[in-house]
C-alpha cells in the first residue's frame, strides 16, 4: 500500500508533515477571507480565490489523498477528468464569449443587420 | 470466502489495489457531478445583469467556520488512516470519532444557515443565486452524510476487520479517507465561489 509508515521514526515525520499541511489550509483560509474584504477589482479578486483554492486542493490531493507518488494509472483518469472539466468551462466562453467581446453579427450576405441583437436577452 | 481480488494486493496490469482504482474513477465522475454545477453557476451569473451581494445574503463568519471544521476532520481523517496503520487502536479510535464529529458539527452549522435563509424569507425559488446555493452546498451535505455512514461503519461494526484482516481494514480507511478528503476539497471551491466573490 502507497505511504504505509514503515517504522516509529518514519510515522512521527509523517504525522509532523500533516500537521504542516494543516496549517498551512488554515492560513490559506485566513488570506482568502482577508483578501475577498479588501476592495479589489472583481476580476483580481476572482482570479486570487481560485488561484488559492486551486493550491488548497492541491495541498489536500497531494498528502491527504497520497497523489504524491500515485501509480500512474491515476494520473491518467484524473488528467481526461481535467481535459472534460476544461470541456464545460470551453463551452461557456464559447456561449458567452460573444457578448462579452461584443461580436457583430452579419446577414447571409455579410453586411450588418438592420437591427442589432437586442442586449441581455440569451 | 473472500471473492473479491486485489483488495490488499497490487494487480499488475493496473499497477493498483482495485479499490483504490474505483474509488478514483468514482471520484473522477463527481467532478463531473459537481463541475456541470460550477459550470451552471458561472453561466447564470455571467448571463445576469444584476446579482445579489453574496457575502450580504449568507454568513461568511458561519462559512470560514464550517470551513476550519472541514479542514480539521480531513486532517483527523488522515491521522485515524495512520494510527491504522501503524497498528494503534486507540488512536485510531480517537480520531475516527473526531472525524465523525467534525462532519456532525458542520451539518449543524448547515442546519444553523439554511434556518436563518428561510426565517428570513430566502428560498431556492427567490432568486438563481439561492438557487444554486441551496442545490450546491445541499448536494454537497449529502455528501458529507453519505462520508459519515461510511465513516460510522468502519469505526462501528466494520472495525471487527482489525483483527482478522489487518491490512485489508487499513485500505478500507484510506479508501474512505480519500472521498472524506474529496469532499472537503468541494468544500474549499464552494466556500470562496458561494460566499466571497
Amino acid at each position: 500500500m502507497n505511504g504505509s509508515p514503515s517504522s516509529g521514526a518514519a510515522h512521527a515525520v509523517q504525522i509532523r508533515g500533516y500537521l504542516a499541511v494543516f496549517a498551512a489550509l488554515l492560513v490559506l483560509t485566513v488570506v482568502t477571507v482577508a483578501v475577498a474584504s479588501l476592495d479589489l477589482s472583481e476580476s483580481a479578486t476572482v482570479a486570487v480565490a481560485v488561484t488559492i483554492a486551486t493550491f488548497k486542493a492541491a495541498l489536500v490531493a497531494m498528502f491527504f489523498m497520497h497523489l504524491k507518488g500515485e501509480k500512474p494509472l491515476v494520473f491518467w483518469s484524473l488528467g481526461l477528468t481535467g481535459v472534460l472539466f476544461a470541456a464545460l468551462f470551453a463551452f461557456l466562453l464559447w456561449t458567452e464569449g460573444d457578448r462579452l467581446v461584443g461580436t457583430r453579427f452579419l446577414d447571409a450576405f455579410g453586411n450588418a443587420p438592420k437591427t442589432a441583437p437586442s442586449e441581455g436577452v440569451h | 470466502m473472500d471473492a473479491l481480488p486485489y483488495t490488499t494486493t497490487v494487480r499488475p496490469d493496473t499497477g493498483l489495489t482495485s479499490p483504490k482504482l474505483g474509488i478514483w474513477l468514482f471520484l473522477a465522475s463527481e467532478v463531473m457531478l459537481f463541475g456541470s454545477l460550477f459550470s451552471a453557476y458561472v453561466l447564470l451569473r455571467s448571463g445576469a445583469p444584476v446579482w445579489p451581494d453574496q457575502s450580504a445574503t449568507l454568513s461568511v463568519p458561519l462559512a470560514t467556520l464550517n470551513t476550519v471544521i472541514l479542514i480539521s476532520s480531513s486532517v483527523t481523517m488522515v491521522l485515524a488512516w495512520a494510527g491504522a496503520a501503524s497498528g494503534r487502536l486507540s488512536r485510531y479510535r480517537l480520531f475516527m470519532g473526531l472525524t465523525l464529529l467534525g462532519g456532525a458539527l458542520f451539518l449543524v452549522v448547515k442546519w444553523i444557515e439554511y434556518s436563518d435563509k428561510f426565517s428570513h424569507g430566502l428560498y431556492p425559488s427567490t432568486n438563481n443565486f439561492l438557487a444554486l446555493y441551496f442545490t450546491m452546498t445541499g448536494l454537497h451535505a449529502i455528501h458529507v452524510i453519505a462520508g459519515m455512514v461510511v465513516n460510522a461503519y468502519l469505526i462501528g461494526p466494520g472495525a471487527r476487520m482489525w483483527t482478522k484482516d489487518h491490512l485489508r481494514f487499513t485500505n478500507r480507511v484510506e479508501i474512505a479517507g480519500i472521498y472524506w478528503h474529496f469532499v472537503d476539497v468541494v468544500w474549499i471551491f464552494l466556500f470562496p465561489v458561494l460566499y466571497l466573490l
